[in-house]
């Protein structure tokens, strides 16, 4: 068992015939995902790596039953590319685009609420269970199979700790990258929920960073409903107030959302939070 | 992007806000000018992007042009929190009888956009928030239906505002919201909106903030942009199309992704503080980490003098750590950094990629196994040249 995807998943990914999409389809091949076709409007008929290519989302879903799909088109076209997927009916879309504007984002998020469509992403790495299946660019060497579950909103840093867990040879269920941006569609709690009722998954290594309040949030679904032990860091503690740190979300505005308040408040709820995330591992032992 | 108050009100005034009848002067004598039309009361007010301007005596009252004449003086050049002023907003006095606050505004959590508003504006929303958090109404606005009428009566009545206003209020709330929505705005402020002597509602003063995700969707907006407080460093990156944000410190960053970028920072700071030294900037190289990508941004975090030390940090997944390696090899010899630089690769062909920097043999540079001991090396060498 894992989370949200394994080497069941039938995959589509949106914007295959570009750079970006055809690249990390082959490497999400290479892996084991089964990737069941892509799309992109005006190229449908054509092939690529030996799966159909559709105009539409509803043709593809029609022809290959795929259940996940993953959005690597430009922000321009991410926000309608997503709808395209939750309206065709997808149940679980994973958006990789970065510098999506927010009032997209609220319309998108509700549109796929309404659809019954989880929406991981946008600005994020995607998911991977070690071992079955990736969707999106988590590279493949920072991850054995296990039983950790991680949830995190950055990328290169998710792969930092997986690679650091690996190491220390501890694996992972499933890795969930929800993104950096203000306005998301899956949170550290809707993730944490998923890795409590998982079987699989015996502890829960969070990775979040200053801006929003999601992390205190997710202290109190900690504190109140898991019974999971959780190792966290969050970045971000030297960052200066109202200067946003690269991820859109990443800014600590009118006094909220600074590390110090995260860190308090997960280590309140007691998870165990590191001061440099090289000591995760040894917090996961 | 933030706009300063004149073009926040200037944009209200597009969208059916009443705004008072207001200039922006950038020399005492235009200041005069503008005032001396007014013929009455003026108010000189400081354009700058930070809060509490007013406490720093960037807004001052004139009973006439002369003196308006005389503040504009004293103010334009003013030093406000490190910002030089270099407009005022000339605009006619107001007879206020009641301060409103009022503004939409993106609400992370619920994913919606949010109106909080209150009969008892003026006062800096956070101080408000903190001492009477019940005298703010709040309210959610579906993204996809927008705001609905009903919602503007909701909020008038539960604001205790006096009926008779609850007409004009509702124009400006549907006007504000359609700025909000057409203008891409994560804030959109006025505080405070007040009730004059007439019964008329006016805004007072204005604050935007305009998504710089959607700037490409909005050139007028963007074409506002005031990059006169920004250093020079932060302009360079910003037209090399490279994430950085300088700080304070000594040790320049360098890394691939915005997390780790903040964690390298971070671990600086873990064991630089007790000395003083931390990090000079926040710089994300992004993917691939191309020879000419590390020469920029090598480029921009020297353009910083403080720094002492540069720290590379990259973890290489998809990217090789030995292209990486030879990138920064490429990059050094065509910069040549006058301060010592510490490596660390992880990740892919990290150990290949250490190779290709200790077979270099530049004195000046450092290869590390861990974030831990980069950080630790990176401080011990902003000591030893202090």
């Amino acid at each position: 068992m894992s989370i949200l995807i394994d080497r069941n998943s039938k995959v589509l990914v949106q914007g295959i015939t570009g750079r970006q999409g055809g690249f990390h389809a082959r490497l999400m091949m290479a892996y084991g995902t089964k990737v069941v076709g892509g799309v992109t409007p005006g190229k449908g008929g054509e092939w690529f790596e030996g799966v159909p290519v559709f105009d539409t989302m509803r043709a593809a879903v029609r022809t290959t039953n795929a259940d996940t799909s993953l959005v690597t088109v430009p922000a321009r076209f991410a926000p309608d590319a997503i709808i395209e997927a939750a309206d065709a009916g997808i149940k679980l879309i994973i958006c990789l685009t970065e510098h999506i504007p927010v009032a997209d984002m609220m319309k998108v998020v509700a549109f796929c609420k309404s659809r019954g469509s989880r929406l991981i992403g946008p600005n994020c790495p995607g998911v991977m269970t070690p071992g079955q299946a990736k969707v999106g660019i988590i590279p493949a060497m920072v991850a054995e199979p296990g039983n950790v579950g991680v949830v995190s909103k950055s990328g290169t840093l998710t792969y930092e700790v997986g690679f650091a867990m690996k190491n220390a040879g501890i694996g992972i269920s499933t890795i969930v990258g929800i993104g950096g941006d203000p306005v998301i569609g899956t949170t550290f709690v809707d993730v944490l929920e998923m890795f409590e009722n998982d079987p699989e998954t015996e502890k829960v290594a969070l990775l979040g960073e200053i801006g929003g309040s999601a992390e205190i949030v997710a202290a109190d679904y900690i504190k109140n409903a898991m019974t999971k032990p959780v190792a966290a860091f969050i970045a971000g503690r030297s960052a200066p107030p109202g200067k946003r740190m690269g991820h859109a979300g990443a800014i600590v505005d009118g006094g909220e959302g600074s590390a110090d308040e995260k860190i308090q408040a997960l280590e309140a709820a007691g998870a165990r939070v590191a001061n440099n995330p090289e000591e995760i591992p040894s917090l996961l032992a | 992007m933030k706009l300063h108050e004149y073009q926040s009100k200037f944009l209200f005034r597009e969208f059916g806000i009443p705004i008072p009848n207001g200039q922006v002067a950038e020399t005492p004598d235009e200041a005069q000018a503008i005032a001396s039309q007014f013929g009455a009361a003026v108010v000189v007010k400081a354009q700058v992007h930070v809060g509490g301007r007013g406490k720093a005596g960037g807004v001052k009252l004139a009973r006439d042009a002369d003196e308006a004449r005389r503040h504009a003086a004293d103010i334009l050049g003013m030093d406000i929190k490190g910002l030089v002023v270099q407009q005022v907003l000339i605009d006619p006095g107001a007879d206020i009888q009641q301060e409103i606050y009022l503004a939409i505004t993106n609400d992370r959590g619920a994913g919606r956009p949010l109106i909080m508003s209150s009969m008892e504006g003026g006062m800096d929303i956070e101080e408000l928030n903190r001492s009477r958090p019940d005298a703010i109404i709040r309210e959610h606005i579906d993204p996809i239906l927008g705001l609905n009428d009903f919602q503007t009566t909701l909020i008038a009545s539960a604001m205790s505002m006096p009926r008779a206003h609850w007409r004009s209020f509702g124009k400006i709330l549907r006007g504000l919201y359609r700025c909000y929505i057409e203008s891409d705005a994560e804030l959109a402020e006025i505080n405070p909106l007040v009730i004059t002597g007439e019964g008329k509602l006016l805004a007072v003063d204005g604050k935007v903030i305009i998504d710089d995700n959607a700037l490409f969707r909005q050139p007028k907006l963007a074409a506002q942009r005031d990059t006169s407080g920004e250093p020079e460093s932060e302009r360079l990156a910003r037209e090399a199309g490279i994430t950085y944000i300088k700080l304070d410190g000594q040790i320049g960053c360098m890394v691939n992704g915005a997390g780790l970028a903040m964690t390298t920072m971070d671990m600086t700071k873990l064991y630089g503080d007790a000395d003083c030294i931390g990090p000079a900037n926040f710089l994300d190289i992004g993917g691939g980490a191309s020879p000419e990508q590390v020469a920029a941004a090598l480029r921009i975090i020297l353009s910083d003098e403080k720094v002492q030390c540069v720290l590379f940090n990259i973890f290489g997944g998809i990217t090789r750590c030995d292209e990486v390696a030879d990138g920064i090899l490429t990059a050094y010899n065509e910069v040549k950094p006058n301060v010592p630089m510490v490596i660390r690769l992880q990740g892919t062909n990290a150990s290949e990629g250490n190779a290709i920097i200790s077979q270099a043999q530049i004195p000046t540079i450092i290869s590390a196994d861990t974030l831990t001991q980069a950080a630790q090396l990176a401080v011990a060498a902003v000591k030893e040249r202090a």
